[in-house]
């Protein structure tokens, strides 16, 4: 039981109170770049949750497996990365072949998370942190999560505030910027949850 | 030699990558709670953008087309171990401090982006220099955000107090909504900067021309370049 707890603690505290766009500045470039539609946004949501929990079993599976196992741990950002670029083209094909619904809602945001920065930032996290298979596999889809509802959220208001009067010199990302300035400040808001 | 000074001043200045072409945001916002750490993160990217274009530019004649982004990123990510392992051995307190980001230097888009734009397609030496010029004009910015954010949320700078007696820190700053309104005014500086020089009619299309622009063009710039066969190459 108490291993449940500390599991629901840990999505807790890795989807919300350390989010990892708003805190951990991770993944800024969809953030910023997708978030203009709620619609598009929670397709890339979508993806991004499936890709990186999916990295994250895979990236523990090997570094528990072939790395700690043949004492090259060293080796793991160059591991990582690969075997992260490697499994979203794969996942691409697959899809493309085998569930091609999916594909059609998640396809265009695939290519997009190849260099995300926070897909291999959460296989080197679990490292880190040493967590073990299942943990990892939990904080990867808690980070996703988080993602998600951080740029839902963006979209969300972006939407709201799309015909409002701005500043000349703050149109585009930068009013997009303080907006996401204001969302970090209410996140803090989450470090007294734990 | 003339070379080698015009790819310093091209990178510290003309096309400084996080003031001019705002690349390689993740990084910038994360670690420049203090100035001390900006400038760690700063020679850290420095040292591998250096020797990774310098040896990409070595065998850009032997890497084939297709397999140039993995083989780059293969480089890339070699030197950035290299730099991890030394840090963790002469620098534990900076290696703390900078944690996950040291290893996510890899997919920094700057480093990435010289390949590909720069490295790839020039000799050795010029190369090196250009590495080093980009890699000391992200140092620098990011020591410059890293100072401010420090003077304004902590009121020090390198462990050196210097604010009058009454100032009260914003300590803001040095958190995570800081660095948002932080970028967010220096993207506001860029868009000032960019409409005056419009209209005086100046080329100010190098402004701002990084990822957090505009995602369509980080997803031309490098995403989409990782699979090689879909840009064609000249």
């Amino acid at each position: 039981m108490n291993q449940v707890k500390d599991l629901l603690l840990l999505f807790i505290s890795s989807s919300l109170v350390s989010n990892v766009v708003l805190s951990q500045f991770l993944g800024l470039c969809p953030f910023l770049g997708v978030s203009k539609k709620v619609k598009t946004a929670a397709g890339m949501g979508t993806a991004v949750i499936f890709v990186i929990t999916l990295a994250s079993a895979v990236a523990g599976v090997i570094y528990e497996f072939v790395l700690v196992r043949f004492h090259i741990e060293y080796l793991q950002t160059i591991v990582f990365i690969l075997v992260i670029a490697a499994l979203v083209q794969f996942v691409e094909m697959f899809l493309k072949k085998v569930i091609p619904g999916l594909y059609e809602a998640l396809g265009v945001y695939l290519p997009l998370i190849t260099t995300n920065c926070a897909v291999l930032g959460t296989a080197i996290k679990n490292v880190q942190n040493e967590y073990g298979i299942v943990t990892g596999i939990v904080n990867g889809f808690a980070t996703a999560v988080g993602f998600t509802i951080a740029i839902v959220i963006l979209a969300g208001i972006r939407e709201k505030t799309e015909f409002n009067d701005v500043p000349e010199a703050l149109k585009g990302s930068a009013i997009v910027l303080v907006t996401a300035g204001l969302m970090a400040m209410a996140f803090t808001g989450f470090s007294g949850l734990i | 030699m003339n070379k080698a000074a015009e790819r310093l001043y091209n990178g510290i200045l003309k096309e400084n990558p996080t003031f001019v072409l705002m690349l390689g945001m993740c990084p910038t916002l994360a670690v420049t709670t203090s100035a001390i750490n900006g400038l760690g993160m700063g020679l850290a990217t420095a040292v591998v953008l250096t020797l990774s274009n310098f040896l990409i530019s070595l065998l850009r004649k032997m890497i084939p087309d297709r397999v140039r982004i993995p083989a780059f990123i293969v480089i890339i990510a070699s030197f950035v171990t290299v730099i991890e392992l030394l840090m963790k051995a002469y620098l534990p307190a900076l290696n703390n401090a900078l944690g996950v980001y040291i290893p996510l230097i890899v997919v920094n888009c700057i480093i990435l982006g010289r390949a590909e734009s720069y490295a790839y397609e020039n000799p050795p030496i010029p190369s090196l220099f250009d590495g080093l010029g980009m890699g000391l004009g992200f140092s620098m910015a990011l020591t410059l955000i890293g100072a401010f954010r420090e003077i304004l949320g902590s009121g020090a700078v390198f462990d050196y107090h210097f604010m009058p007696e009454g100032f009260v820190p914003i300590g803001i700053f040095v958190q995570a909504p800081g660095a948002f309104f932080v970028l967010a005014a220096l993207v506001g500086i860029q868009n000032v900067i960019k409409i005056k020089g419009t209209k005086a009619g100046k080329d100010m299309s190098k402004i701002g021309s990084g990822c957090t622009r505009d995602c369509s063009t980080c997803k031309e710039g490098c995403s989409s370049k990782f699979y090689g066969e879909k840009e064609d190459k000249k």
